[in-house]
This record gives structure tokens, C-alpha cells and sequence, in this order.
């Protein structure tokens, strides 16, 4: 994995003819095709609004709380996706690494870039509800591009990470299920975060250190409400630092075991 | 590293760690751990593999299933990681361990051309370019925009193989590509070869056929237990191919005959009884053992009045290779009811037989014979294959 040919002209090729692959095979025979990757955030947000907006009544104090919570459902459906796909990437073309030799880290990007192709399709029908809901854009919002990025890389490095364990332990798909219901109660999606401080401070401060709450989090600040709660409204000084210092180090952790062991995938899967 | 030359591997070794426990997974790894055990056992498909392909040499593979030619491949190919020794590629190279590699049934077969044109390293210009070609020369122009799927396997491997020959690499690997197809494809493979001969290119073919390696190879290999018996002269390579497997048919019929009278054995073996010392057996007890290797016969009798014996040691048409007697050798008497005989195999790989004789005073009157033995199996030693002929005789030079 030489880093001058990490996007060299064959690799180029190489992913997008994947991604491509990926994405027509995705809906094969659906009916409704693509229109599922719209659908289904959708639905899920339908479902957890009437529960927690009219039912538990819990976003009663934020402004355009619908809203907020489609972003925040929408974000997490893709970091649940990309890690996902990406765990499963190398295994499924097990086939492929067999027969013929290119750079394995191709197959993991390409299967975090359908993730990200949905997530895009996705923010498009968000930015629709806030333009319906009256939200004022301005030119902050833009901010949302850097911090999309933040969690591609975020999403990224834990997808190489798994992946390359995944080839030795075939467990880790389901231990990853299981920790991403209880990262998804654990970070402030269906719930505002006030909640939480008001509760206990010290749980507040725990969660929002998280890579994911953080950026959660700043894109409703940037996108929707003054009224999301930032890392910088938690906790102070260096802390609010702490979510890019996990970033770079799984970063780095990954790319240095995915390196390590991707020589005997071949010969693993 | 020559300019001229296209590979060079040398001392290559490859071992797989092969699980014993059925499952792969954390529980079983902890477990281990726990044990102490190391939960998988290794498998050296390669050892200390040197050899050096020069540009513009058609280069043949050749070796029975499970002598490690797919594993040699792959490690040309870059696919596995040797554990020890190198492999160094000059040039651009593209391996064939398969054809249509990446192919998917639910994709049009358009789709395919380019996904698997994409993992052969072309661009997308360079596809649509030849596209109309590949699509030609597999005959399959209405078929184009269909799934896959709906293909016959024959359609399939017509359309990998249109693209495969697109492949303008420096090095090529083909494997076993052969062994598909009908006629007319087959037809088409042998254009194909002699094309890339004529164009001197540089092309490593693992291959069954033996007609194949002498065509188009000019020089070759041959592979046996993970290690090179020989390379060299093509045809060299494929007689001594041909002569092992002949050699492995014939013990197995004669396997089969000699099945046929273990009762009989049975009933000699109660009169007195001849065991062949040998760590290596097959599954019927037939010892192995190596060209070279000191033989070793215990023989018993119940008789009182044995004072000499003669052993035969006979190939499958029953033959007399060797057969010495304990009288004709100048030994004394016997008094007791055991010997041992111990002998050197300097003969050609197949399976013998011991048989024995036992004898009175003066090696007059035979008191007993084994005429059924005791069979055994001289396998190949890499160090004998040298030498052509039944035997191995003393011998020198003088110029």
C-alpha cells in the first residue's frame, strides 16, 4: 500500500467500476429500486416521531425537533451502514482477493462509498423538510461539508479496522451489531442532549465525546437550531479536542493492522 | 537480476496455517489460548522453490493435483505472501488463475466486460475501445445487454476468454485455461498460444497436457511434493510427468491384484512369517518407502532344521530384480528360527515384492517358500531422477 498509488489511474477505475457494481446490485428485483434508500429513513423517522414526539413528548422545548431528529436518524443510518458494509467487504469478495492480486483497501473504500452515495440521497430529502419546516439557511450551513468528511473518515477508519479483524474472527459482525444498538441509545439521536445534563452532568459530558454525538450534534447546530447542544457547551478547554484525538487514533490503528494483515487475506478468507 | 530476466524466485517457501476446530472465531481462539494449543496445523505446499524465467520464454508448470502448482502461481501472481525467500517480477503482469474473474451472474454481460476488464487493469477508454472487438470475437453480439445468468457456461468462458486475450501485459499466467471449452474454443486457444509465442511474450502456463508443453513451452518445470524434481528441456519434463503417473497407475492395479489374494496370505503367514520394517504405510499396510532407503525384512519360521534362506525381491511383472541366498552369499549355518535382511533399493520408483525361501543343510531342500511376500512401494527420491534405467549400479568414468 504505497500512498502514491493509493488513487492512482487503475485504481480509479478499479473502485468506481465496484461502487458501481455495488449500487446496481443493491435493489436487484425491488420494485421500487433506489427508491428504498429514501424510503426507509423515512419510514424509520415516521415511526420513532410519532413515538417520541407525540407519545413521549420529548423534544417539546427544540425548535423544529422533527426535523432535528430526521438528521440525526439519517447521519446515524449512514455510520451504521458504512461500518457495516465495510465489515463484511473483504469477506464477501473472498472470491475475488483469491484470484487475483490488487489493493484490498479498494474493496473497503468502495463499500463505504455506497453508504456514502445513500447518505447523500438522504441529505437531499432532509434539506427538503427544512426547507418545508421554515428553517433560514445562511452561508454556516455550508459547515456541514467539513463535518460530513469528519465522519466519513470516522466511519472509514472503523470499517478497515473491522474488516481486517473480520477475516480472522467471524464474530465480530455480530458483536458490532450488538454494540451499534447500544451506541445508538448511547448517543443523543432520539433525545436532546438538555435532557441528559439536566439528569446527570458527568453522563452528558461522557457522550458527547463521542466521535458521532459530536458531529451529530454541531451539523443540527450548523443546519437546523441554535438549540443543539455542541461538545463546546459540555465541556471545556482541550476536552473538546478529544472526539478528532479518537478519530486519529483508530485512524491510525487501522491503517496500520489493515496493512499488516491485508498481505494474507488471500489465503484467510 | 539480469536485464533479460522476466522472474526470478529464489529459496521460495510457503506454509498455510490450516485450522484444526471447524469454526474460525474469537471463542475458539480464547479457548486455545487457554489450552495452550495452537489450534491449527501447517501445511508447506512450497519448499525452497528457486528458478528464473527469462523474457520471451513460454514457460510450463507442470505436476500432479496437490504438488503445489496453484500455490507457486499464486505467489507469482502476488496473491499470497511468501514466508520465506523471494519472488521478483520484471514487468507488468496478469494472471489468468481463472477466467472471468469477478464475473457476476446479476450483471448484464456489458457490465461484466468492463468489471472484469477493470480488475485486469484496463482503463475505461481502453475498454470501450476494444469492447466491439471482445464482443466479436466471442460471437455474442445479441447477448450483450442480458444477465449472465441466462448465459450457457460455454457462452461465459467464451466472453472471459475474448477479454483475457485483450490482456496486453508483459507477463502473462495462464492457468490450466486448457481444460475448458469445446473444440472450436479449444481451437482458439491454440491461435492464441502460438500468437503469444511468435510475439515472444513472456508466458508461465500451469498445464495437464503434456502435448501443450512440448508445443508451445521451451522450457518447463516440474513440480512434485511442494519441491522442482527438474526443469529444463520441455520434453524431458513431460517423460518424466508421464513416467510418474504411469508408475502411480500401475500401483494402483496393483494394489487391486494383490487385494485379491489376502486370504491366501493369511494362511502362508501362519507357517512362518517375513515383516518389512517401514515407518510410511499406505492404507492397506503396503510399506513405503524412499528410493535409497535401507529396506528392512524380519523373517520368522517355526521350523527346527533352517540353516539357510534366500530372499527375491521381484517388480510387478514379477521379475527378479535382486534375489541373493544366505548360502550363494557364503554365510554359515543358521541355528536359530530368525533373520534379518537389510538392503539398499537403488532401483526405479514402483511397487516390489519380497519373497523367501527358507532351506536346509547346504541350501539343499526346501523346507518352505512365501510365494505370495510381502509387497512394498519405492517411492521417488528427488535425488535418483537423474538417472534413467530398473537400477542403480556401481559405476565411474575414465576419460
Amino acid at each position: 500500500m504505497k500512498l502514491s498509488n493509493v488513487l492512482s489511474i487503475k485504481n480509479q477505475v478499479l473502485l468506481r467500476e465496484l461502487v458501481v457494481t455495488d449500487f446496481k446490485l443493491r435493489y436487484q428485483g425491488s420494485a421500487l429500486g433506489y427508491a428504498w434508500s429514501v424510503l426507509k429513513p423515512l419510514f424509520l423517522f415516521a415511526i420513532l416521531y410519532i413515538v417520541f414526539d407525540k407519545f413521549l413528548r420529548l423534544g417539546r422545548d427544540i425548535e423544529h425537533f422533527p426535523v432535528y431528529l430526521l438528521t440525526g436518524i439519517v447521519l446515524w443510518s449512514f455510520f451504521t451502514e458504512a461500518t457495516t458494509n465495510g465489515l463484511q467487504s473483504i469477506i464477501n469478495r473472498g472470491a475475488l482477493i483469491r484470484k487475483i492480486n490488487f489493493p484490498k483497501y479498494i474493496i473497503v473504500i468502495s463499500g463505504t462509498i455506497s453508504s456514502l452515495i445513500n447518505l447523500a440521497i438522504n441529505l437531499v430529502v432532509v434539506l427538503v423538510f427544512i426547507l418545508l419546516n421554515g428553517v433560514e439557511l445562511s452561508w454556516w450551513s455550508l459547515l456541514v461539508i467539513p463535518l460530513i468528511i469528519e465522519l466519513y473518515i470516522f466511519a472509514l477508519a472503523i470499517a478497515f479496522l473491522l474488516a481486517a479483524l473480520n477475516v480472522k474472527f467471524r464474530d465480530i459482525g455480530y458483536l458490532w451489531d450488538i454494540f451499534l444498538q447500544a451506541a445508538f441509545y448511547a448517543t443523543p439521536i432520539l433525545y436532546p442532549l438538555q435532557m441528559v445534563i439536566k439528569e446527570s452532568e458527568l453522563a452528558a459530558k461522557l457522550m458527547i465525546l463521542n466521535p458521532a454525538a459530536q458531529i451529530i450534534q454541531d451539523v443540527r447546530y450548523v443546519l437546523i437550531t441554535t438549540d443543539a447542544v455542541r461538545i463546546q457547551d459540555v465541556v471545556e478547554g482541550w476536552k473538546i479536542y478529544i472526539p478528532f484525538v479518537i478519530i486519529v487514533v483508530i485512524s491510525v490503528a487501522a491503517i496500520l493492522y489493515f496493512r499488516r494483515t491485508s498481505k494474507y487475506f488471500a489465503e484467510l478468507v | 537480476m539480469t536485464k533479460e530476466t522476466a522472474i526470478k524466485v529464489q529459496d521460495l517457501t510457503k506454509t498455510f496455517k490450516i485450522p484444526i476446530e471447524a469454526h474460525s472465531g474469537l471463542k475458539q481462539k480464547m479457548i486455545n489460548t487457554l489450552k495452550g494449543r495452537k489450534g491449527y496445523r501447517e501445511f508447506t505446499p512450497l519448499k525452497n522453490i528457486s528458478f528464473e524465467i527469462e523474457k520471451g520464454d513460454f514457460y510450463g508448470i507442470v505436476g500432479r493435483n496437490g504438488s503445489g502448482k496453484s500455490t507457486l502461481l499464486k505467489s507469482l501472481a502476488g496473491i499470497y505472501t511468501p514466508n520465506n525467500g523471494i519472488v521478483q517480477i520484471n514487468g507488468t503482469l496478469v494472471p489468468f488463475i481463472e477466467l472471468g474473474v469477478g464475473f457476476n451472474p446479476e450483471l448484464s454481460g456489458r457490465e461484466n466486460v468492463f468489471l472484469n476488464g477493470a480488475l485486469l487493469g484496463f482503463g475505461r477508454k481502453q475498454m470501450e475501445e476494444m469492447y466491439d472487438k471482445i464482443v466479436d470475437f466471442a460471437e455474442l453480439h445479441d447477448f450483450m445487454e442480458e444477465k449472465l445468468k441466462n448465459y450457457s457456461s460455454g457462452m461465459q468462458v467464451r466472453l472471459a476468454f475474448s477479454i483475457a486475450i485483450r490482456a496486453d501485459a508483459d507477463i502473462l499466467l495462464l492457468d490450466e485455461v486448457l481444460a475448458v471449452g469445446d473444440e472450436a474454443f479449444q481451437r482458439k486457444c491454440n491461435d492464441y498460444f502460438s500468437r503469444l509465442k511468435k510475439n515472444r511474450k513472456t508466458v508461465i502456463l500451469v498445464t495437464h497436457s503434456m502435448d501443450a508443453v512440448q508445443k508451445y513451452c521451451n522450457k518447463a518445470l516440474f513440480l512434485d511434493e511442494g519441491q522442482v524434481v527438474f526443469s529444463g528441456n520441455p520434453r524431458e519434463v513431460a517423460d518424466l510427468y508421464t513416467k510418474q503417473n504411469d508408475i502411480i497407475y500401475a500401483n494402483s492395479v496393483t494394489h487391486d491384484v494383490t487385494q485379491d489374494h489376502t486370504s491366501e496370505v493369511i494362511e502362508k503367514k501362519a507357517k512362518y512369517t517375513m515383516k518389512l520394517n517401514a515407518e510410511k504405510k499406505t492404507k492397506d499396510g503396503t510399506a513405503r518407502l524412499r528410493q535409497g532407503d535401507m529396506a528392512e525384512l524380519d523373517i520368522e519360521w517355526p521350523y527346527k532344521d533352517v540353516r539357510h534362506v534366500g530372499v527375491a525381491f521381484v517388480d510387478e511383472l514379477g521379475k527378479d530384480i535382486f534375489s541373493p541366498a544366505t548360502f550363494t552369499d557364503g554365510q554359515p549355518d543358521i541355528q536359530g528360527n530368525k533373520l534379518r535382511y537389510r538392503v539398499k533399493l537403488n532401483v526405479s520408483p514402483g511397487t516390489y515384492t519380497f519373497r523367501s525361501v527358507l532351506a536346509g543343510e547346504g541350501g539343499l531342500g526346501i523346507i518352505d517358500r512365501d510365494t505370495t511376500g510381502v509387497d512394498l512401494i519405492v517411492e521417488r527420491n528427488s535425488k535418483y531422477t537423474r538417472y534413467v534405467g530398473v537400477t542403480y549400479l556401481e559405476h565411474e568414468w575414465k576419460a
